[in-house]
């Protein structure tokens, strides 16, 4: 496996990549350029985060991915397997074991500590994109902490829909300054943004650009007086688990309307399953779909 | 009195090309003035250069702020001058698609610039937007239609509105009837009218139609090739023009 340098990047990228990473962590939640590369993978499959994990691996790491809070999707076992062959470092599936997540669009469930690292895969780092087209204006914005527009958007959601429609990538404002798009996570995660043990960074590989939130930052979700921020989720138990205050993915299991709703965290999901704990379809009977009449 | 807008030899030049030359005028609070020429002499120059869009070579600009009194926005830091763009003064483009942001309602147009001072308030943004629009002859009822589906007098009169929500002292108008049809602007032009009236706005209006600053100003400035020809109370420049260029200007106004 020695053909490549550890962790794929070479040392100076590596270098320039820590020193935006250091940067973003002295500005919280201000966007740092950087020169990113091209990885052995189309944009859109998580290069900025892959970038940002090799900057702050380490061989005496213990690397997680998780892809929609599952382990065991495309892209979370092939950049699990990318880092293991590229760094040889160990990999695992337990939140509580690894020392750098790499995620896409979830936070775990399991409350990060003080040492672990959590990086994020962000498509569109800035939050003012679709409302303002020009960079140089939203860097104007940013800069002058014009943030009028972003309520804006939070405005239209309200007269169109009666409550804010934004259900992912809740726009944030962090340490009462920079406003921050929290990558595609879903708005029942944006309270485990502010104030956590664990370091989380942001690597937005397309738009080069590498933002952070160093531990114990507060961030606060925007929203109106009378209308006040919600982390919402599906109403329901989960299905396998029972758990009531989990993120919940909406599982369509045949043609007739039938669905449950499972954890989306699968980590978490398994180990409560493992303390025994059971949910709807669990504590009966294992579900099968031959149940159904479906084989 | 302390004049609201007191400009000082204003010049701008672009490269060798004159843009305006030393204009200098006081405004006073409560005053229309009107600024007419023909194209390309310098109107729309002078105007961008008095709210701040462009910055002049040389001369003053001095606001009379709230809290500081006269201040040279010139030598203002860029966040002061922004703040003032979104407070104190207006400025309403020829082109309301210029103005607006065309993707979002009406609602949250007027809106904007309430939310950026800092209202938080959902329910009292609204009811200020469907006052205002309500104001501006916009039914209440459209408050969540887009300006893309409102007529072109009706993207102008939300533009209108869109500006003067936070209650500004100031306003730019820019050829503000420009582009619309004359029954429209006549409408137009009798709720600007009102609305100058009763809000005690000072207003610059530069337009190269003289039926509107007859309606509208109580000054006038004259321009050509950059340099103001000719100043004095509108009704005394139209009737009795000195200049040679003011009375060409008179003498081409069209009678039906």
């Amino acid at each position: 496996m020695n053909e490549y340098n550890f962790a794929y990047l070479d040392e100076q990228t590596k270098r320039m990549i820590r020193r935006a990473i250091l940067k973003g962590l002295a500005i919280p939640g201000y966007q740092v350029p950087f020169a990113s590369r091209e990885m052995p993978m189309p944009y859109g499959w998580g290069t900025g985060g892959v970038q940002v994990s090799a900057a702050v691996l380490t061989p005496e790491d213990r690397f997680k991915v998780i892809d929609q809070g599952a382990d065991d999707t495309t892209n979370a076992v092939s950049i699990r397997s990318f880092f293991e062959r590229t760094a040889g470092v160990e990999t695992t599936t337990a939140t509580a074991e690894a020392t750098v997540i790499q995620t896409r669009h979830r936070i775990p469930e399991e409350p990060l500590s003080e040492g672990q690292i959590l990086v994020y895969q962000v498509p569109i780092p800035e939050p003012l994109r679709f409302l303002e087209p020009r960079e140089s204006e939203t860097r104007k914005m940013h800069e002058l902490e014009e943030y009028g527009l972003m309520h804006v958007k939070l405005y239209e959601d309200i007269s169109r829909h009666g409550h804010i429609a934004t259900s992912y990538a809740y726009p944030v404002k962090v340490e009462d300054r920079y406003v921050m798009d929290p990558s595609p996570i879903p708005k029942f995660d944006n309270p485990k943004l502010g104030d956590s043990d664990a370091i989380q960074l942001f690597g937005a590989g397309r738009e080069q650009r590498i933002y952070a939130l160093p531990p114990h930052t507060q961030v606060v979700s925007l929203d109106f007086d009378d209308h006040p921020f919600e982390a919402s989720k599906a109403d329901h138990p989960c299905a396998l688990c029972g758990a009531v205050n989990t993120y919940l993915d909406e599982v369509i299991t045949d043609d007739a309307g039938g669905r449950m709703f499972v954890c989306s965290d699968t980590d978490y999901c398994e180990s409560r399953r493992a303390a025994g704990f059971t949910g709807a379809m669990t504590h009966t009977r294992p579900f099968s779909m031959a149940e159904q009449g479906q084989s | 009195m302390t004049p609201l807008l007191s400009a000082k030899v204003v010049t701008k030049r672009y490269g060798a090309h004159i843009g305006c030359a030393d204009v200098s005028f006081d405004l006073y609070p409560g005053e229309v003035l009107g600024i007419v020429g023909e194209s390309g002499s310098g109107k729309s120059t002078l105007l961008n250069c008095l709210a701040g869009h462009l910055s002049p070579d040389g001369g003053e600009v001095v606001f009379d702020t709230r809290a500081d009194g006269p201040r040279d926005t010139l030598l203002m830091s860029e966040p002061e001058r922004r703040m003032l763009g979104r407070t104190d003064w207006a400025f309403v483009h020829q082109h309301a698609r210029d103005g607006l942001r065309m993707g979002v309602s009406a609602g949250g147009n007027v809106g904007e610039r309430l939310m950026a001072v800092g209202a938080r308030h959902y329910g009292d943004i609204r009811g200020k937007a469907t006052d205002w629009l309500e104001r501006v002859e916009i039914d209440a009822a459209r408050v969540d239609d887009r300006p893309t589906t409102f007529s072109g007098g009706m993207q102008q009169r939300l533009q209108i509105a869109r500006n003067l929500v936070t209650g500004p002292r100031l306003v730019f108008m820019d050829e503000p009837t420009g582009g619309l049809d004359v029954s429209v602007q006549a409408r137009l032009l009798d709720l600007l009218r009102g609305l100058v009236r009763d809000m005690g706005l000072s207003a610059i209006i530069v337009t190269h139609d003289l039926a509107v600053v007859r309606l509208l100003a109580d000054r006038l400035m004259v321009m050509k090739d950059g340099h103001v020809v000719e100043t004095g109370l509108t009704d005394q420049v139209l009737d009795d023009p000195q200049h040679a260029y003011s009375q060409l200007l008179v003498s081409s106004v069209l009678q039906v």
